[in-house]
Formats: structure tokens, sequence, C-alpha cells
């Protein structure tokens, strides 16, 4: 017969104290975790959410990024005359040649300055990406010195109000509008239009990447592969949604240092767990031997033990999820290792996150109870009534 | 019996506990003795003396950005400056896309290159043989061991951000103090592949005269093309690789937040401890007090138990901590410069000590300051 639960969260409130330290030690190390999970998610997400299945990016053959792609202006003629490009109302091809490079922005909070993505593009390539939604000003005009920043890069950096200007290329810009991603890798971006850009970079004459539209996602991988295939072109075409999922590997000196981290502390806590449930075996002797003598036998009492174990933790990963709610949706920081720009993306609790804090917090307490229940379930009847 | 030995009884009367408290201990100075030497390497290492003689000049817009070739010369006229070198990444790459070929690669000038970085310990036959030679490169002997090279091989690179594919010859194989795993080569060869990178450069290497004129160099550079088209910002070796760990994010908050946490763990882990054990033997501390030892005495004994767990959990923290460091430095990277050092030990120590004390302190002052009476009732 199994010892009932509420035997375990009898004791543990006997004990409170000494049930909060460990819980609470518990907590710590799965606040780290959390801490260091959420921002993988974090920035998981600001890759695996940007683009669109229908759009193709193109490259130039051998670069596996915009940055350090480009190719001559008249390729890009050939790419808007492909079969498989949407059109608009006005029957123009949504194709759009885009510049791409990077800037050094100061940081609002003055902690240094930043390497920041500029994208040139046209209204055409606001177009194609209809995610992409204005949230405060306008769009930029052509010709125009005008930018339009994100979201993220308006609240980190400074002078990205709408009507401050900046200072990149060969002068200053007007900030004329700000848009709103929804989290995606384009939240780190300012954008411009595409042939003032190619003037301030000495640029002009050809393009980073092209954007494609297709009219489906099934139009979208045929033509993407047209683009690749066709040896005159010397081009690769990627669909857009792959080309930023290649990017997450920006994440894996965090995921390193995190995994790293995480085990190590959570080593530490693990024993940190045993003591606590070693001395509860020892104060309790006599009691486990009563237990048994009513007669449960020497496994409940271990899975009793273990139980008990895995309430403190379990209580202990709570804490430390609830610690570490506030932080959720804060935004922060990192280079890209594809573009060595900043790529701007938020703490993210996910469901995910915490019930991967909690399996880790019950781990610890299953594991740091195990031996101490073992030591229970083989007492001596006779010598614990004694003792 | 003397007082030492009476603590020292104590303190492994449970062996179990002790045992485990010592290992949390252990591990949470483990890991907060990798984070500030992580922290040290970043923020507070001046590097070797020959990199604090050096400087990296770029394009002020971005490193994206190229240079005109002719600021070689211009910057060798500025007061100070005793090399300079083109410095371009070339970005290739090698085989294929895996993480573990992936390696950096420079494009420089052979004859001045050895002049600056005489750190790193070529032959004279190999460095003789590698100015020579115009599709020669030397590679760090770290990189060439994990990829399988030897002097006299021919690898291939195939350019991303240049359109050419480089086949070079390793004609030697360099020391360096710290592990770069870096490939450098000729960049007359890309000048001369890629017509658009005809007398361009990627940065510039500077070595000034002394490590005291680098500041005014690097201002001295920097005013020369202020007002030119093509402005450049230069700065320190370390300055510059500084800029590269800041984007990785807020580095600094991030090692904060991991040691705070640490700390207060073990925090709660010895002062749990602590408590337990010195409630066990509230008997023995009215014994104790019978026998005329006064509070004081009694407070030192649990506290001088507490810092002595938590020196020896932190002297093997510290220990284990020194032989990861070593495991992870000797992988190369990012990384491979760390060393745990003596100070970072001892600044570990005194953490180790403070959390002692501070876990020992509340439960053995209310220890000391019971009633004999009242402890000879108490039972345990």
């Amino acid at each position: 017969m199994a010892i009932p639960i509420s035997y375990n969260v009898r004791n543990l409130r006997l004990r409170k104290g000494l049930t909060l330290m460990t819980a609470l030690g518990i907590a710590l190390t799965v606040a780290t975790a959390v801490f260091l999970m959420s921002l993988v998610a974090g920035l998981d997400r600001a890759f695996a959410t940007t683009g669109d299945s229908h759009n193709v990016v193109v490259l130039r053959k051998g670069s596996d990024a915009e940055l350090t792609g480009g190719f001559p202006l008249d390729t890009l003629q050939t790419l808007r005359s492909l079969a498989g490009v949407a059109r608009n109302a006005k029957g123009e091809p949504l194709a759009s040649g885009e510049l791409v490079t990077i800037i050094v922005l100061p940081r609002r909070d003055g902690t240094g300055e930043v390497n920041v993505t500029v994208r040139g593009t046209k209204a055409i390539g606001i177009a194609l990406r209809p995610n992409i939604k204005l949230s405060e000003g306008r769009w930029f005009q052509p010709g125009q010195r005008e930018v339009v920043v994100s979201k993220s890069i308006h609240a980190r950096f400074a002078q990205s109000n709408v009507g401050d200007t900046m200072r990149f290329g060969k002068g200053f810009w007007t900030v004329v509008g700000v848009f709103d991603s929804g989290g995606s890798a384009y939240d780190s971006e300012i954008w411009g239009d595409v042939n003032q850009m190619a003037t301030d970079f000495d640029r002009t004459g050809g393009v980073s990447s092209a954007y494609l539209r297709a009219e489906d996602t099934g139009t979208a991988t045929a033509l993407a592969k047209q683009v690749s295939d066709d040896q005159r072109l010397k081009l690769d075409g990627v669909i857009e949604t792959d080309y930023y999922a290649k990017q997450t590997r920006s994440g894996n000196t965090i995921k390193v240092v995190g995994y790293v981290v995480g085990f190590i502390m959570a080593i530490g806590s693990l024993f940190a767990a045993m003591n606590m449930m070693y001395a509860t075996v020892a104060y309790r002797a006599r009691e486990i031997a009563t237990l048994r003598i009513l007669g449960f036998s020497r496994p409940s009492i271990l899975v009793s033990f273990v139980l008990e174990s895995m309430l403190v933790s379990l209580l202990g990963a709570l804490c430390g999820i609830v610690l570490m709610l506030p932080f959720n949706g804060v935004q922060t920081g990192t280079s890209n290792q594809v573009t060595f720009s900043e790529v701007v993306f938020s703490l993210r609790i996910t469901p995910a996150v915490a019930m991967w804090a909690i399996v880790i917090g019950v781990l610890v307490g299953f594991f740091g109870g195990l031996l101490p229940a073992w030591r229970a379930a083989r007492l001596e009847i006779l010598a614990a009534l004694r003792g | 019996m003397t007082l030492s030995l009476f603590v020292t009884k104590n303190a492994f009367r449970n062996r179990l506990r002790s045992g485990l408290t010592i290992l949390s201990v252990a591990f949470s100075l483990l890991l907060l003795t990798l984070m500030m030497t992580v922290w040290r390497s970043f923020y507070l290492d001046k590097g070797s003396d020959e990199s604090a003689q050096r400087l990296l000049t770029r394009h002020k817009v971005s490193l994206a950005n190229f240079l005109p070739g002719f600021y070689r010369e211009r910057i060798r006229s500025v007061p100070g400056v005793v090399h300079v070198v083109p410095y371009s990444w070339f970005g290739g790459k090698y085989k294929d896309e895996k993480p573990e070929n992936f390696f950096a690669q420079f494009g420089t000038d052979p004859a001045e290159f050895l002049k600056i970085y005489q750190d790193y310990k070529l032959t004279p036959e190999e460095a003789n043989n590698w100015v020579r030679d115009r599709a020669g490169a030397i590679a760090d002997e770290h990189l060439a061991k994990k990829l399988g090279w030897k002097v006299g091989d021919k690898i291939t690179i195939n350019g991303t951000i240049y359109p050419v594919n480089l086949e070079l010859t390793i004609r030697g194989l360099f020391k360096p103090v710290t592990i770069n795993d870096t490939l450098f080569f000729n960049s007359a060869y890309v000048e001369e592949a890629v017509p658009w990178f005809k007398g361009r450069a990627g940065t510039f290497v500077i070595l000034a005269d002394s490590p005291q004129h680098v500041s005014t160099v690097a201002s001295a550079v920097d005013d020369t093309f202020r007002n030119s088209p093509v402005p450049t910002k230069t700065e320190s070796e370390k300055a510059f690789l500084l800029g590269f760990i800041s984007m990785l994010g807020n580095v600094k908050a991030f090692i904060l937040f991991i040691c705070g946490a640490v700390v207060f763990a073990i925090l709660l882990v010895s002062a749990n401890t602590m408590a337990m054990s010195i409630r066990e033997r509230t008997r023995e501390v009215a014994v104790l007090k019978t026998l005329g030892f006064t509070r004081k005495a009694i407070l030192g004994l649990f506290v001088g138990e507490a810092v002595a767990l938590a020196i020896i959990g932190g002297l093997l923290g510290s220990m284990g901590a020194t032989g990861l460091v070593s495991l992870i430095s000797s992988m190369g990277g990012m990384f491979a410069s760390l060393q745990v050092n003596g100070p970072t030990m001892a600044v570990a120590m005194v953490v180790a000590c403070l959390v002692g004390f501070l876990s020992a302190f509340v439960p053995s002052y209310h220890a000391s300051q019971m009633d004999i009476v009242d402890g000879l009732r108490h039972i345990g």
C-alpha cells in the first residue's frame, strides 16, 4: 500500500525553514536555467518567425548572407522577368533588389556602440513583406534621405525617434517612421530607399540580394530551384523562411554557456537537496520504523521519500519561474554571427521553457532524494525504534 | 584537545552531510571562479606586451566597408607608427559549412606582417618561404593539427565575400601566445583575382612605438582621415576585441546575474546545513556552557566550523575550475587565453569564507544565547 502524499506535505510544513531554504536553493538554479532558456527561446523566435514561405531570397552563389552577397543590377532584370514571380495590381513583378550593409549606432543607454543592419529597398520590397506593419509615422519616399526604423531599434538606440536625424553613409538621414515586424529578425533593421543608399555606400550598379514573391509556396520552391540551377546567373535562391532559420546558429554561444552553467548549478543543488533529505530521514528514523511496523513496505517508503524530495524541488522550480516572470519580454540584443550586426530579441518564458524548468527542478529532486530514500527504506526497524 | 581540533572533529562527525555540503559549495564556487575568470579576461586583462602596442584601423561606418589601400602609406607617416599592414577578412569556406571547418582567414602583406607579429615564432626558413610564395599561407599550429595540415600541403578556400577560390600552399605553422586558429595569406592574391578589390583593404593593423603612444596614435590616424569620404576608426587591439564581445550582448549583466544566483545559492545551502547541525547539538551547547565555555567561544566554534567547510569547498571548486579552464583554453577559439590566476582564486576563497561566516552566524548566535536549562531539556 502506498503512503498517502498528504503525509509528505504535512512533514514539509512541519519543517518550514528547512523546506523553504532547500526550495529556494533549487529556485535559484531553476531561475538561472529559465533565464538562459528564455534567451534562446527569444532568439529562436526572432529567426524562426522571419520570412514568408512565398518569398525567395536570391544571393550570389557561394555566399550565405546578404551582407556578403552582391550581384550586378542587370542580373536583377533577368530575375524580374522569371516566370513564377507574382505581379501586383499594376502588373509590376513583385521583385525587389535590396542593398544590405551594417552601420555603427550608439546605444540609447550609453553602453557603447553596436553594428546595426541597414536595408535599402523600395515600395515593392515593402509590399512583398505583408507581415510588416507601420506603427508610427510613414514609409520613406523614393529619392529622399529618409529612413524607417524598427520598433526595437527605436527603443534601444539614440536618435531613432520620428523626426530625429541619424548620421551614416555620407550624411544625415531623417527618421520618418517606425515599423513593427512582430519580433522577427527584421526588428533589428533600419530601412531606406535603395537608390539613395547605393549612392551613400558607393554601391551603385549592384545589389546585395533580391527578394522575389511567388503566387504560392509550391511556385516559390520551384522558383528558388530555377534560380539556383540557372548556370548563367551564378546565383542561389533560398526560401526566405529557410534563409533566416539558418541564422539561428547565432544563439549557439548562449546555448553552450547555458548548458554548462545550468548543468553545474543543477549538480550543486542536487547535493543540497540530498543533504536535506538525508537530514529528514535521520530525524524521522523512528517515524519510518513505525510506518514499517504498521505494514508499509520498503518500496512504498522509498517512493514516499523520493516523492517528498520531488515535491520540495517542484516548489523550488515554481518559485524559480515566478522569480523570472518579471523578465519576460525584456529586450536584449546579441550579435548575429551571419551578418555581424545586432539582432534584437526579447526574453521569452514560453510554456516550453517553463516545462523544462519544472523538469530540471523535479529531476534534481528525484536524484537528490533517491539515495536518502534508499537509506530510509533499508532502515533496521529495531535499531531505529531504539535510536 | 585544542579548539581547532574540536572544530575539525565536529565538522566531520556527520561525514555524509559535511561531504555533501562541501561538494555543493565546491560546484557553486567552480562556476563562480569560471565566471570571474571570463570577466577578468574580457574586461581586466591588458593582453601581451606586443598586443598592447598594436592598433586596428577600420572604416568608421562599419567593418563591412573597405578602406583605400593608399591609406597604408598615409598611416605610416603618422608619428609613433612603426609598421602598418593590411588585414583583410576573407571569410571563405574550407571544404563545407560544418562549424569545425570554420576558421578565420586574413589577407595581409607577409614581409611586414612578420615584423609586427614577432611573437608568432616562425622559423626563418618558413618565414622566407611564405614571403616568397604569393600563394603561400601560414596557419596556427593548433588549427593545422585540427585539420590535419602539414607544411607544403595545398588547400582551397572558397570565397563568399570575394568571387575567388584561393589555392594556397601552407608555408609555415606559427605558435601564438594564445591560440587564434587563424590562417594568413598574401592579400595581393585576392587583389589580382578580384578587380574591384584592387587597391583596397578591410582593415589595417598598426604597430606603435610604445604602449603609451597607442591612444595618441589612434586619434592622430583618425584625424588624418576625418574629413575625407572614407573616415576611419582606430582602436587598440584589446578595445577592438572588446567591441566584439559587447556585440554578444550585455555580457556584464549576464555574468553578474549568474554570479549573484550562485552566491545566494551557496549561502542558502551552507546556512541550511549549519542550521540543521547546530539544532542537533543544542544539548551539547548547554553542556559546553556548563563546563564554562563563554558565549563568544561557542559562537567562534560554530562559525569556525562553517568557515572550515566552506573553505574546503572553495578550494575544491577553484581547483576544479582551474582544470576546466585549462581544458576549455586548450580547445582554442574565443576562450583560448583564459586562465585562472591567483587573485581570482583568492576572491573565490574570500567569498567562501564570507558565505561560511554569514551562514553560521544566525544559528550560532541563537545557540550561544540559549539558556542552559532549556538546552539540557531540549529533545533533538
